[in-house]
């Protein structure tokens, strides 16, 4: 049966013409960080603000032309979390940071009614002091090139009639009546397109190769299982534009000849889960999704399956098996997903930003999406930057981009441990998150893509970007990472399950200051051991960020090992704590506070700290109100 | 059969009757065990032994099949949680940022550790997550899925000390 195909054009010039009756749009970022941050009680506060003018607001777009004074809309992560919560003012691209709700009152006094900015919440650039009317021009967007996040922050995420309106589901219409399967898979192969869920696999020849296969059934799966500790790219695309990630899996499943999609979200996202969801509701309703896609012969159905808190599941073969209702436990490859996925199918596995990225090359060309990025990895990357960077948050920025572009134009700059600019403060980045490593001062201009960052040992990863600064420990950055991996390994293979648990204590000898001439040499050879003999992608890369550590910063080990001291004074277990004798005014604060008794000395004089009754808490250097303790 | 076996078997069959409704939902199809084991887990709060071999039972699966998945995930809980579920994210943006911090202090207030993750009362539940994705509001915690960020320890404490004092009120 072929259903009434759904006539974009008349949809999307409908829409157009109800927003045209509308004099400004008011748009507040309803991003889990902005929302963390209070927006919706923002959000309220100018609806009832505007409400009480007199004038006339509406929060949904109607269906006829009603005119009306404003547009009240909230929008998926619009990227800038550190200056949440946000609020942009169309036509004039006004951006306004920090929003309380007692700022409501200017803003429609001053912006709806004055038709000027309210100074005090435009965003001021801590450094030169320069304070920026438009969105566009904060350095933090400018410098960036949203192609992939492009309508993430303007459009209502949960209105597909405003995706629609801004060319949404074009692609996926073309993908459907113009092109056959052959044709998409070769134009998504001439673009260069790289899975960019971590692997940089190239998504042409993936696709390709399903093609290939002949079955009566095949799959594509949405990877949206986004575990890596310190990234959140894929959840803010699929907060923010669900649209274009189903349109994604849709042109997908055209090129590899499938009928039904999963899409397996991490359940610890909640609001991407209930949007795409939506998303999926709202294309079926609008007969974009199910029988006869867009009066073609073609059906398409699409699930959303909520993952349940395993990182491992984010291996394709382990997130297929949980899928099929099984413990999310991987299997060796080949057969590769392409020949036996899905319930033993042909099946694709793509991650939400390489989906997200299919209709952008429907629509641009191969030949426009690679006119950014480098000859090997072309178009844009997005990544999520956070740790001890002025403005963390989500950033977009083409393949070949370096790192000190990213971190101090975009990212103003690294913070020191009291929060102040520090500007050789600089240590390490982590890239890629429990799987990949550290880069430092010295790739600080290597452009970033696929290829350039192997030598280093790191990987771009799913592209999470942790700065750190030069009080960080980078022995217990590792043995973070190994703790999670070793934490979240299925148990499957005794290398991984077993060798990562050994590394583990190895790393806690370290940090405790049991360890022996023997240790980094036991920990570097079971490094080796653990990548070469794991099953999977998680054991196989879990010794990563020790390896990595150890390239650049092998004094810091060595420093713990030999002389039992942390350079970056972060390890408790090695710390000596100390009365500087010159500042201590010996008042006796802290010779009450310590719960040990550790401290001894007589008024006005000079206290002592004895080492063997220490526990190194800290509450003493805590109570000195002349920063006479140190080491602790 | 007798008059008492007939009233266990209703209640049994009360018992069950929200569980009876999820399975079927799912067409009692083996395959869709995970969403099926999550909404009763939304049910009951936690996955109980009897309604663990009940969904067996009814899926044709073995109880071994059911405990293996509902062990292996960690969203899945096989104890009762306290009525406020509190996360600590431990992502490595929180991390270096100190959410160790933040974990230390609420174990203090709360008489919880790394072993015991629930209060005797039954009201808090501390538990330490891999990453909540909110990285840029670092260091992060929710109070049943409420998110706080830029949380320091003084604010958490805050936080549960409010909780408790409206708990006591009530």
């Amino acid at each position: 049966m072929i259903e009434q195909a759904v006539n974009l054009e008349a949809v999307g010039r409908q829409y157009q013409q109800a927003r045209a009756a509308i004099a400004r749009r008011v748009i507040i970022c309803a991003g889990t960080g902005c929302v963390a941050n209070g927006s919706l009680k923002v959000f309220a506060a100018l609806k009832n603000e505007i409400e009480n003018r007199g004038m006339d607001v509406i929060v949904e777009m109607g269906h006829d032309h009603h005119k009306s004074d404003v547009f009240l809309s909230k929008s998926g992560c619009q990227g800038f979390c550190q200056a949440g919560p946000l609020v942009t003012i169309e036509p004039d691209d006004y951006l306004y940071v920090h929003v309380k709700p007692e700022d409501a009152k200017d803003i429609v006094e001053q912006t709806l009614i004055g038709n000027r900015p309210v100074a005090r919440l435009l965003y001021k650039d801590s450094t030169t002091g320069t304070v920026f009317e438009k969105w566009h021009d904060v350095p933090f967007y400018k410098r960036q090139h949203r192609e992939i996040l492009g309508d993430c922050g303007n459009i209502d995420p949960e209105d597909i009639r405003e995706y629609i309106a801004r060319g949404g589901y074009e692609a996926a219409r073309r993908a459907y009546t113009q092109m056959k399967p052959q044709q998409i898979c070769e134009e998504i192969t001439a673009s260069g397109l790289r899975g960019h869920g971590g692997g940089g696999f190239p998504t042409g020849k993936k696709w390709t190769l399903t093609l290939a296969e002949k079955s009566d059934k095949k799959y594509v799966i949405c990877n949206a299982d986004e575990g890596d500790p310190g990234a959140f790219m894929n959840r803010s695309l699929m907060e923010g534009n669900p649209h274009r990630v189903l349109e994604g899996i849709m042109i997908a499943a055209r090129a590899i000849e499938a009928d039904e999609a999963f899409v397996y979200v991490r359940a610890e996202y909640p609001l991407a889960v209930q949007r795409i969801r939506k998303a999926v509701v709202d294309a079926e309703k609008a007969g974009i999704l199910g029988q006869g896609v867009f009066g073609s012969r073609h059906n398409m159905f699409c699930h959303v399956m909520e993952g349940a808190g395993a990182f491992v599941c984010g291996e394709e073969t382990a997130l297929m098996a949980s899928i099929e209702g099984l413990r999310g436990m991987p299997r060796p490859k080949p057969p590769f997903p392409a020949q036996n996925g899905l319930w033993g199918k042909p099946t694709v596995i793509n991650n939400v930003e390489t989906l997200g990225s299919v209709p952008l090359i429907i629509l641009q060309g191969s030949h426009n999406y690679r006119a950014v990025g480098t000859p090997n990895s072309p178009g844009t990357k997005t990544f999520a930057l956070t740790g001890h960077v002025v403005n963390t948050g989500l950033i977009e920025v083409p393949f070949g981009t370096t790192l000190r572009e990213i971190i101090f134009d975009i990212g103003g700059g690294v913070l020191d441990k009291n929060g102040k600019i520090d500007a050789d403060g600089f240590k390490a980045v982590q890239i890629g998150g429990p799987s990949g490593g550290c880069l430092v001062e010295e790739h600080l201009d290597m452009p970033l893509d696929f290829d350039s960052i192997k030598p280093t040992g790191a990987i771009i990863g799913s592209g999470g970007l942790v700065v750190m600064n030069r009080d960080t420990c980078m022995v217990q950055v590792a043995h973070f990472f190994m703790r999670f991996t070793q934490n979240e390994s299925c148990g499957k293979c005794v290398p991984c399950r077993e060798g990562t648990k050994q590394m583990l204590a190895l790393l806690d000898d370290i940090i405790q200051g049991r360890a022996t001439t023997k240790t980094l040499e036991l920990l570097e050879q079971l490094a080796v051991a653990v990548q070469i003999g794991s099953l999977c992608g998680l054991g196989k890369t879990a010794p990563n960020p020790v390896l990595s550590t150890l390239r650049y910063f092998r004094s810091e080990y060595e420093a713990h090992i030999f002389q039992k001291r942390c350079p970056a004074g972060q390890c408790k277990a090695l710390a000596v704590p100390e009365i500087l004798a010159e500042r201590c005014k010996g008042c006796g604060a802290c010779l009450r506070k310590c719960p040990v008794g550790a401290i001894t000395g007589e008024k006005k004089a000079p206290h002592r700290i004895d080492p063997k009754l220490c526990i190194k808490c800290g509450t003493c250097a805590q109570a000195c109100k002349f920063n006479a303790i140190v080491g602790v | 059969m007798g008059n008492a076996q007939k009233t266990e078997s209703a209640e049994g069959f009360r018992k069950f009757e929200k569980v009876c409704q999820i399975i079927d939902k799912y067409n009692r199809d083996p395959s869709k065990l995970i969403p099926i084991l999550q909404e009763v887990q939304h049910e009951y709060r936690y996955l109980p032994e009897p309604v663990q071999s009940y969904i067996a039972t009814s899926l044709g699966l073995s109880p071994a099949r059911v405990f293996g998945v509902a062990s292996f995930y960690a969203n899945f809980a096989l104890e009762p949680k306290g009525r406020y579920v509190i996360h600590i994210c431990d992502g490595t943006a929180c991390h270096v940022k100190g959410s160790n911090g933040i974990k230390e202090a609420l174990c203090g207030l709360l008489k919880l550790s790394d072993s015991k993750k629930t209060t005797n009362d039954m009201l808090f539940t501390l538990e330490t997550v891999s990453c909540l994705g909110a990285c840029g509001l670092a260091p992060v915690m929710t109070i049943n899925d409420e998110v706080h960020g830029q949380v320091t320890p003084t604010k958490a404490v805050e936080l549960i000390k409010a909780i408790m004092e409206r708990e006591q009120s009530k």
